[in-house]
This record gives C-alpha cells, structure tokens and sequence, in this order.
C-alpha cells in the first residue's frame, strides 16, 4: 500500500492545489470532485471595509485539508504572526511557510523559513515549508519540525517546469520527510517526471488555473502525478548506450 | 475618534462594539480573524469588544492564494 500521510492526515491524492488566479474560483469544487484533490492552498488578506470581499472558502469543499500560505511573509515574525491567524481564523494547524522579499523572481529566504518552521511546529502546526532546493537547508527544516518540504521547480508562476530536478533529486534521496515540489511546474509531463523521480507529491497553482480550461488541465496533472508515481514504484529499467534488442534477432529469416 | 482599521484611519461617533462595527461594513464575523492592537482576539471575546480611540485592527480573510 502506497501511502503518503502528512501531520497524521493520510492523502490518496499526491497532487496539491492552490486556488489563486482562477477567473472563476466556483471551479475549485468541481476540480475536487473530479480529480480527488485533498489539499488546497489559500492566502489570507485584509478585507475589503466596503463589505464587498471574496470568500474563497466557499469555493473549497469541507472535506480538504487547508493549507493557509503565509505570502506576504518578508521575515520569519511575520510569517509567525500570519500562520497564528491563519489557525485562529479555525481552519485547522496546516500552514505553507512563505518568506520572500526578493520582489524579481519571488525566491523564498531559506534562513527566515527555517527560523518560521521551528517556532511554528513547535506550536503543535503541520508546517510545510516553501524553499529554495538547498540541502543544508533541507536537512535544518527536517530538524526544525517541518512535516515536509516543499522545494521550488522553478520561480513562482512560471510554468518552466522543473529547473531544479538535479537538486530536487537529491534532496528527494536524502530527506526523511516527504519531498512536495512546489512552484513553476507549468505541464504535466513536468509533474510526471518529479514524481518519476520519487516527489512524494506536487503542488500546482497557476499551470492550473490559468489554463484554456482549468478543468480539464487540473484532470491531466492528477493522472500525471499518478502515472509518475506509478513509475517511480514500478523502478524503470536501466538506460543504456547502445541498442538492446527487445525481439530475439536469430532463429528466423537467414539465421 | 479615531480608530486605525486595516492601515485605513476610521471616524467614529464614539466607542463601538466591534460586532456592531462588522455588521455595519456588512463584514460576515463568521469568516474573518481579527488582530486587535497586535494581538490576535480570540473569537469568544468579540461580543465584549468596544474599538476605541486610538485603536489598531487588522481584519482578514481568507482569498484565493499558492
């Protein structure tokens, strides 16, 4: 049995989703519904004084998980005090550490993310940290309690895929906790091969809800994620330089 | 008085309890978290909560986010 359980939670999906960027965020229900996603992220904003605000948790249907994310996050404190909301507005311990202040390509601060993480699980949070592929750093956040990490593919919003694959992959080998890549992966051939690579899941935001037709986009990345799991379970053959039959080539025709 | 709400400053006639405040924004008290002078304010105590001059809140939601 193939299991991935996070913070005591075990999830049949390996494909996470955010829900930012949608035109129409009604479809999140509908992504759930067809797809099984479990885990779906959110933000948390100022409201609106007018009255006349969103409310994106209508959209998400009751039986995900929530992942608040703490973007907005330039320091470790304000990640703390944003994941502390997060909980007290009740929607569970989950929380996605984000820490970023490079305003260009939206590069997390692994430093501040660690300092976040430790103090935040030792909260009693399921903290799931978004961070540069670094292994150090990696291996701190374990240390720090984190219940997974969750290393980038490629900046934010991308969709270039997965420019990292070579860190990615090692962090993959030598981390404890799940590996989740989170960021840039823009097809699902992209999320096939981090999982072919032994990604205990992906995240997906824009490559999703900027699509012609997010639902249809949102199936293709849970069957992807799925086969590339598969795949990785299945252990590939070896690859080789030279050609190897695959029929026998004596016994007929001139042998 | 004045009251700071949101970086926003906000007049009002005089000290408001705050679900009166979220009601009159047309605010739903069921999906917002409120951090009331730099300390989150646990929903139980919102019915006993007036803003008063000079006050800082932060009133959030959860949007659609990655």
């Amino acid at each position: 049995m193939d299991r991935l359980v996070i913070g005591g939670r075990e999830l049949k999906s390996r494909l996470f989703i955010g829900s930012g960027k949608f035109a129409d965020e009604r479809i999140i229900g509908d992504i759930v519904a067809q797809t099984g996603v479990e885990v779906v992220t959110v933000a948390l904003r100022r409201v609106s004084l007018s009255g006349d605000g969103e409310n994106i948790l209508h959209c998400i249907p009751k039986e995900c998980v929530l992942l608040p994310n703490t973007s907005g996050a330039r320091t470790a404190e304000e990640a703390i005090r944003i994941a502390r909301l997060a909980r007290a507005a009740g929607c569970g311990n989950w929380v996605k550490i984000e820490v970023i202040s490079d305003n260009k390509y939206l590069l997390p601060d692994n430093n501040e993310t660690i300092k976040a993480t430790r103090v935040l699980a030792e909260e009693g949070f399921v903290v799931l940290p978004y961070m540069h592929p670094d292994l150090y750093a990696a291996k701190e956040l374990e240390r720090a309690g984190a219940a997974a990490v969750m290393p980038l593919g490629a900046p934010i919003g991308t969709n270039r895929g997965l420019k990292t694959k070579e860190i990615v992959r090692i962090l993959i080998e030598e981390c404890s906790v799940p590996v989740i890549v989170d960021a840039g992966i823009g097809k699902p051939s992209e999320a096939a091969e981090a999982m072919e690579m032994g990604a205990a899941a992906c995240l997906v935001n824009t490559a999703i809800a900027t699509a012609g037709d997010p639902l249809v986009m949102a199936r293709a990345f849970s069957q992807a994620v799925e086969a590339g799991r598969l795949a990785y379970l299945a252990q590939p053959g070896e690859t080789t330089e030279y050609a190897r039959a695959s029929s026998p080539l004596t016994g007929f025709l001139g042998s | 008085m004045r009251a700071t709400v949101n970086g926003v400053p906000v007049e009002l006639p005089g000290a408001t309890p705050l679900l009166a405040f979220l009601a009159e924004r047309k605010l739903d008290p069921a999906v917002v978290v409120i951090e009331y002078n730099g300390q989150i304010l646990h929903r139980d105590r919102w019915p006993d909560t007036c803003i008063s001059d000079g006050d800082t809140l932060e009133i959030l939601s959860f949007v659609g986010g990655g």
